[in-house]
């Protein structure tokens, strides 16, 4: 049984369909990738899987358990962390008070008034995924102040901070630089390294080929193929997706060229 | 009794239309600009003030007096947007204009007052005090020419917003300022014609207000609380729903003082927002709650 | 500071001064409170007079039927007053907090004309003709000391909340809620709760404020227990000191407050005195949308920062504008947020 599963999904905007009966398992331990042209529906069922969008069919299940539209906050709690393609943070508060805002408390209702925010062992565990991430010195810089990749470190931090079994990544790769393409690369691998579950939903088709166990591929809100990255590149369906009708080789796009490779 | 209550729905149905063209400006500004002019009340009793001013200091028939008061009230609605909303920033936009308007409202109440004094006033004309008998009911007719003066106006809105260019140009960005923006818009244009707007109806309003209800610079808060219950009762943004919840209100306040009593009536009032917002926290006809901006 | 404030009937002992003097720390403990919640989570209540109002005639009410006499015993009521506004604040909070940032500044000043109204009609209150609150029989010269000195206590008391409130986890939950709601709630924040709280516990001091406002004019009545420019005031006195922040209600509310007085009486004319208060609130929030103190701050910090007098002022804007046990800007990370010694400072 997998540990992550998408059966039946649908979700309509209006006349759109964005989703169309998605089907989708995630292994426990392994790096799925999710990719597909723009509006295929890779967000909108990242949305679904973490509580953010609501659907009358389908279901989602965590190791067997139905999460179906559960809120988002209750699926955090049974450890599915969530990165956004546009990074969320606190801006005005500082890096390690992100981290601090992730920490889970019991659900009393006066302790949150009286216990001091961020004990020893909390502080302790934030400066450690900090430091893990590579942003240990910016601990005390307002959130508002760190560059466009230093946030995706920051959201990769403090997602880890509830010790998630899965995490889903929304392009973390977009972007971003080379060399902290890199530096994400190898954490996610030294995550899953230590049993971690992943499902990337990316762009930069590099980044997913080198990275990904298996990959799936959506197009116009189902699933199209799904295999490992050498197979569902040279799938003709595939190309066909992404080149959309066109015949001649000059226009291939980037991601393209790459699934060509 | 029953006659009571039919008598108390007709004339909740032709104040309610006369309140739903003043909350139409403050859901329209809400609208294009995510901005909550809390002065709209006050902007009101100024509009009333000015026709007082013309119809007792001038002998303007008040009615007339509107081609006056109208353009008048636009300028002055420009020139704020222009002088004071326009320099808010983007961050907290809404919050900052709430408490931003507020503080201009008291300041015209303020000048108001000196200008004026507290004394309650009241406009009058031949038809304030006289009614048109129709079947069995006597009506004010300045409750039915004010009523058709909205309806008018609340037409003419229409159409500006559905027929025009201009009016083209207000809808994109009550939807999508950034969009807007994006395909040539001159959004600041846009915002400060709608602040204008806005403002220039409760000129209108504000005269058969004035007719109908004594008045003085202290009434504008009972009046921005109806408008903004109204407002929000209809939904931010939905110029329908403001109409639609206008008239609902009034009737229903003015039943309930007939069947119940004049004193509990106004707390009817709000008492309805209070209780349609824990079931549907966007209003009856509201925008979902995030758009895109 | 607290010094200074202690001894300050004993040298001021003009009457009219110290009656000023009692308004101006009832504002300051009431903005402190509403900060507190407003400021820090970022929801723009504007009913809080509401619970003045509900204080007011809580101690009002109370001592009408228990013939409580004038003197000290009276101040009893005080906390009584703050938990019953507490109590009302719970199904307020309940309404109002279910709804998104506009609406819910709408909402709080339609449930605040709710109170107002009911002030006026029920019997309990005695409509517009008002509650008299027995009065007690002290000297002329030393007459408003004691209403000093618990007006005093409201305020430290206000501010022990509002300090504790930033350093716990409830203080985060609402900064975070402030910067991004529903990404909060994603990652676990009990929002709703969180907001509940806050809103109730700024109730309590505000409530006691309104209590003692009672039984220091002697009397109440429904517009003046519940106006409307309270809230307004309370806004802005915080804004104008520096929203979110622990000082700036205070000095917002002391600058403000005594002008406001002054001016009373100075001009007994009302309305100009709204021109000026309308124009000077707009004034602050077009060009000092922070407020005064993070401002202060701002220009502070840009003083060259060697040498002693450029780190003493900063250690002292730092206390005073943002977490007052943080003089070191290396220390806690807490600090930040209040204080942002580092970079950016608080944003309304």
């Amino acid at each position: 049984m997998a540990l992550l599963e998408v059966e039946g999904v649908k979700k309509r905007y209006g006349g759109i369909q964005a989703l169309a009966s998605c089907v989708l398992s995630v292994e426990q331990g392994e790096i799925a990738g999710l990719i597909g042209p723009n509006g295929s529906g890779k967000t909108t069922l990242f949305n679904v899987v973490t509580g953010y969008e609501k659907v009358r069919e389908g279901s989602v299940r965590l190791d067997g358990k139905v999460i179906t539209n559960l809120s988002p906050d209750k699926i955090f709690n049974r450890g599915i962390g969530r990165t956004f393609q546009l990074t969320r943070i606190f801006g005005r508060l500082s890096v390690i008070e992100n981290m601090l805002v992730a920490v889970q408390h019991e659900r009393s209702w006066w302790g949150a008034a009286w216990r001091r925010a961020g004990s020893q062992g909390e502080r302790k565990r934030a400066t450690e995924l900090l430091d893990f991430v590579g942003i240990a010195g910016l601990a005390g810089e307002p959130a508002a102040n760190l560059s466009y990749g230093q946030r995706k470190l920051l959201e990769l931090a403090y997602v880890l901070m509830s010790d998630p079994d899965v995490l889903l990544l929304d392009e973390p790769a977009g972007g971003v630089n080379p060399t902290l393409l890199n530096v994400i690369r190898e954490r996610i691998r030294e995550l899953n390294g230590q049993g971690r579950t992943f499902l990337v939903v990316e762009h930069n088709m590099e980044f997913v080929m080198g990275l990904c166990h298996r990959v799936t591929v959506m197009d116009h809100g189902s699933m199209l193929v799904s295999g490992r990255p050498e197979e569902v590149r040279s799938n003709p369906k595939v190309l066909d997706a992404y080149l959309g009708g066109v015949d001649d080789e000059d226009e291939e796009t980037d991601d393209q060229h790459v699934l060509r490779r | 009794m029953g006659t009571l209550v039919v008598d108390a729905v007709i004339s909740g149905i032709l104040t309610g239309g006369v309140y739903a063209l003043m909350a139409a400006g403050l859901t329209l500004i809400f609208g294009v600009m995510d901005i909550i002019n809390v002065a709209q009340g006050i902007f009101v009793v100024l509009g009333a003030y000015l026709s007082y001013t013309l119809s007792v200091h001038l002998g303007v028939d008040l009615f007339l007096g509107l081609v006056v008061t109208v353009p008048a009230m636009f300028v002055v609605g420009v020139f704020i947007q222009w002088a004071f909303i326009r320099r808010l920033g983007e961050r907290e936009r809404t919050a900052m204009s709430i408490l931003a308007t507020y503080a201009v409202a008291i300041i015209i109440e303020g000048v108001l007052g000196l200008v004026f004094g507290v004394d309650y006033v009241q406009l009058n004309a031949w038809y304030v005090n006289r009614s048109i008998h129709l079947f069995n009911f006597y009506l004010p007719y300045i409750y039915v020419f004010g009523f058709v003066l909205a309806v008018c106006l609340l037409a003419a809105l229409y159409v500006m917003l559905y027929r025009t260019r201009f009016g083209r140009s207000v809808r994109a960005s009550l939807q999508d300022r950034s969009a807007a923006r994006l395909v040539g818009i001159d959004v600041d244009r846009v915002a400060a014609v709608t602040f204008g707007i806005g403002v220039a109806v409760t000129a209108a309003g504000g005269m058969v207000f004035g007719a109908t209800n004594s008045f003085n610079p202290n009434t504008g808060y009972d009046l921005i609380s109806r408008l903004l219950t109204i407002v929000i009762l209809g939904g931010l943004g939905s110029i329908g729903g403001a109409l639609g919840a206008a008239v609902l209100m009034l009737v229903i306040e003015d039943v309930v003082a007939v069947v119940w009593s004049p004193i509990w009536a106004p707390f009817v009032f709000f008492a309805m927002l209070v209780v349609v917002l824990s079931v549907r926290p966007s209003g009856l006809f509201g925008q979902v709650a995030g758009r895109a901006q | 500071m607290l010094a200074a404030l202690a001894i300050f009937p004993l040298v001021f002992t003009n009457p009219t001064v110290t009656t000023i003097a009692v308004f101006t720390l009832l504002f300051m403990a009431s903005a402190t409170a509403w900060n507190g919640f407003a400021g820090y989570s970022g929801y723009i209540a504007l009913g809080h007079a509401a619970f003045f109002g509900t204080g007011a005639y809580v101690l009002a009410i109370v001592a009408q039927r228990l013939d409580v006499p004038g003197g000290s015993l009276m101040f009893a009521l005080v906390p009584l007053a703050g938990l019953g506004a507490a109590v009302v604040a719970v199904p307020f909070g309940l309404i109002a907090l279910r709804t998104r940032r506009h609406t819910f500044v709408v909402i709080t000043i339609a449930v605040f004309f709710i109170f107002q109204l009911l002030a006026f009609n029920l019997s309990i209150t005695q409509g517009s003709s008002g509650i008299q609150v027995a009065s007690p029989n002290w000297a002329a010269s030393t007459y408003n000391n004691p209403y000093y000195y618990v007006a005093l206590g409201i305020v430290v008391f206000a501010t022990v909340i509002s300090w504790g409130l930033r350093r716990s986890v409830l203080g985060l939950q609402l900064l975070a809620i402030r910067d991004d709601e529903d990404r909060a709630r994603g990652l676990g924040v009990p929002v709703g709760r969180a907001k509940l709280i806050a809103f109730v516990i700024s109730a309590v001091p505000v409530g006691m404020c309104g209590a003692v406002y009672a039984y220091f004019l002697g009397q109440i009545f429904p517009q003046f227990a519940f106006n409307p420019l309270f809230d307004l005031s309370v806004a802005l006195m915080s804004l104008f000191g520096g929203i979110g922040t622990l000082a700036g209600p205070l000095v917002g509310a002391l600058l403000l407050e005594s002008l406001q007085q002054y001016f009373t009486i100075q001009f007994s004319n009302g309305d100009l005195y709204l021109v000026i208060y309308g124009a000077l609130f707009l004034a602050v929030l077009l060009w000092l949308p922070r407020g005064v103190l993070p401002t202060l701050g701002d220009l502070i910090r840009r003083l060259p920062k060697s040498g002693a007098t450029g780190n003493s002022a900063n250690a002292a804007v730092t206390t005073l504008s943002g977490n007052p046990e943080d003089g070191d800007p290396q220390a806690g990370p807490l600090a930040v947020a209040g204080g942002g010694v580092v970079g950016s400072r608080r944003e309304y």
